[in-house]
């Protein structure tokens, strides 16, 4: 608890929990909240400012902005969340493993790490689509390639300055196989740094998702993805500017309060710049 | 081994570090060939539709040079780069190299402004901030760069459409200006500039601020005050100079994020370059278009990061003295 306290303690943390925890009870709790069914058409209203019915107005297709942009958030949080936890667990594994395997593997793994970030992300992700094509498990899959390395290289660098501790030394004098040493003192050490950076990873992936959708090579239409809405309104612009609202709207909010929430998270993770003694 | 050749001098780095980014390029290229040759499905039956018949695919497979076995595709692929050919456009025969280069300096001219603006804007601002530590001002910039940052470059652009091209009318909606018309070109580039450039002002000046921050406790800047200096001279003169150089670095590892956010620009406004015509080559299936043109941008982007690190080493003898030791970090 003293953690949240003391991101709440800043204004910019504040404001960054509230609106992160906004978005994931809108994602949460979207089938109890949605006023209408995401994909249900109501042709007679096509693109409505909002009203009454339709509280932040309807699409194209008469579709309820409201509902779709809650639902919209499932896919966002969650294949941002799910790429994050991927890209993590792979980054760790690979990381710990160069740092503790032999030169020839180290190498190996830094050199594969140094290739895929040679590519622009949003250039590779649209590489990897061009050949997995589009959907919801591809696009989880490739934006999980795309940002294991920089997980992978914290890990490496973190595990080196682990192992190098007088503790670590300590333990290995007094017996400690390799694998206690990298269970119970590694793997504790180098986590710190690693959730900071998974936390400002997520608005990353929720840009990158939304942009693939946006481009028509991430999640297929009939789901409600903020990228595909945004599209949509953006086609439609110049009868209704209420999609593009509501969509950019949702995404803005997203990112801006994930964004904000990592970094009170890494400033309250620091020991440095804490101010208490 | 002469002088030239020793333990951190700027040669040995400077091969060093041409080795890694040959080696880097080699490896992309190779990874660019598998992506476009493992595709699932025939690459010639897509281009050609369903009606086509099974002849004409056997042709355009052989064209495409689909038939060889894969590391004889690399091989040639490599060959063929070297030689500045990089195929034809499977769709109406174009050499892709002219198509890649046609489109490029549209792309680079977009990307060069967006970051010229980012940082005649986003310098002062950070320094304004840095020298106001805590103040109300200081506050406000720091959620509003914030702010900036967090928008995705493609919801700024689709804003600043709307409000000044679509209501407004202040700014042309399509295209990149007539080709002989100077003042139309210009006219053309200022809101996908902006849009390009709003998020990097926000993340330059919150670099700007904090790195000036740093530099403002070294003891020499005390020294400074000591001496009686003005403020503003110190901050100008000594202080800035050295607060400037991450953001150097932040450029090179920032090219690639610029080309992904002048692809949406470019998209959005309907502008002629590199990012839309990798875009449209993708949705058409045109696989050469999209190994050329990716290459291209992977080439800059190695091309800049290589500049970067070296004005780096160039300017911190440290860098060049911990090539090729352990734990040299992420």
């Amino acid at each position: 608890m003293g953690l949240l306290r003391r991101i709440w303690a800043s204004p910019s943390g504040r404001l960054g929990m509230v609106a992160t925890l906004l978005v994931i009870l809108g994602g949460v709790a979207a089938p109890l909240i949605a006023t209408h069914m995401p994909n249900q058409l109501d042709v007679a209203a096509r693109l409505t400012p909002p009203s009454g019915a339709h509280w932040l107005g309807t699409d194209h297709l008469g579709r309820d902005l409201f509902s779709r942009a809650l639902f919209g958030t499932r896919i966002a949080v969650g294949v941002a969340l799910a790429v994050t936890a991927t890209a993590l667990v792979a980054g760790i594994l690979l990381g710990v493993t160069a740092a503790t395997a032999p030169p020839v593997i180290e190498r190996t793994i830094l050199a594969a790490f140094d290739i895929v970030s040679s590519f622009p992300s949003l250039i590779l992700a649209l590489a990897l689509v061009a050949v997995l094509g589009p959907g919801l498990l591809n696009i989880i899959i490739l934006v999980t390639v795309v940002f294991v390395p920089q997980f992978g290289r914290v890990a490496r660098a973190q595990t080196l300055a682990v192992k190098e501790r007088p503790f670590v030394e300590a333990e290995r004098a007094l017996g400690a196989s390799g694998g206690r040493i990298l269970a119970f003192h590694i793997l504790p050490n180098i986590v710190g740094p690693i959730v900071v950076l998974a936390s400002m990873n997520i608005p990353v992936v929720i840009t990158l998702e939304a942009g693939l959708s946006f481009l028509g090579v991430g999640i297929r239409p009939p789901l409600a993805s903020w990228g595909t809405m945004l599209f949509d309104g953006f086609t439609y612009l110049e009868q209704s500017v209420w999609p593009v609202l509501v969509a950019g709207g949702s995404l803005t909010l997203a990112t801006l309060g994930f964004t904000l929430f990592g970094e009170a998270l890494r400033d309250a993770l620091d020991p440095k710049l804490r101010r208490e003694p | 081994m002469n002088h030239f050749w020793k333990e951190g001098s700027l040669a040995r780095y400077g091969a060093f570090r041409l080795a890694t980014a040959v080696l880097v390029l080699v490896g992309s290229m190779t990874l660019l060939c598998c992506l476009t040759l493992i595709v699932p499905g025939d690459p010639a039956t897509i281009l050609l539709g369903p009606r086509a018949t099974p002849e004409a695919a056997a042709l355009l497979r052989e064209q495409m040079g689909l038939n060889l076995p894969l590391y004889e595709r690399v091989a040639l692929f490599f060959a063929n780069a070297l030689r500045g050919d990089l195929g034809v456009d499977v769709i109406n025969g174009r050499p892709v190299a002219a198509m890649v280069f046609a489109a490029l300096p549209n792309t680079i001219l977009l990307a060069v402004s967006a970051i010229g603006l980012a940082v005649l804007i986003g310098i002062p601002i950070g320094c304004y901030a840095a020298v106001r530590q805590g103040s109300l001002l200081d506050q406000g910039l720091a959620v509003v760069s914030v702010g900036l940052v967090a928008t995705p470059s493609y919801v700024v652009a689709i804003t600043l459409l709307y409000c000044f091209s679509v209501r407004l009318g202040w700014f042309p909606v399509l295209g990149a200006g007539d080709p002989g018309n100077f003042v139309d070109q210009l006219h053309h580039l200022v809101l996908p500039t902006i849009a390009l450039a709003v998020g990097w002002i926000g993340y330059i000046a919150r670099l700007v601020r904090s790195s000036l921050l740093e530099v403002l406790n070294e003891p020499y800047i005390r020294t400074a005050r000591a001496y009686g200096q003005p403020e503003r001279r110190i901050v100008m003169k000594y202080a800035l100079k050295l607060a400037c150089i991450p953001t150097v670095a932040i450029l090179g590892v920032g090219i690639g994020e610029l080309m992904g956010g002048a692809l949406f620009v470019e998209i959005i406004f309907n502008r002629p370059g590199l990012g839309s015509l990798i875009f449209d080559a993708i949705r058409n299936r045109n696989y050469p278009i999209v190994q050329g043109g990716i290459l291209v941008v992977v080439s800059i982007f190695v091309l800049v990061n290589l500049l970067v690190d070296f004005s780096y080493a160039w300017l911190d003898p440290r860098v060049r003295e911990n090539l090729g030791r352990a734990g040299g970090g992420a």
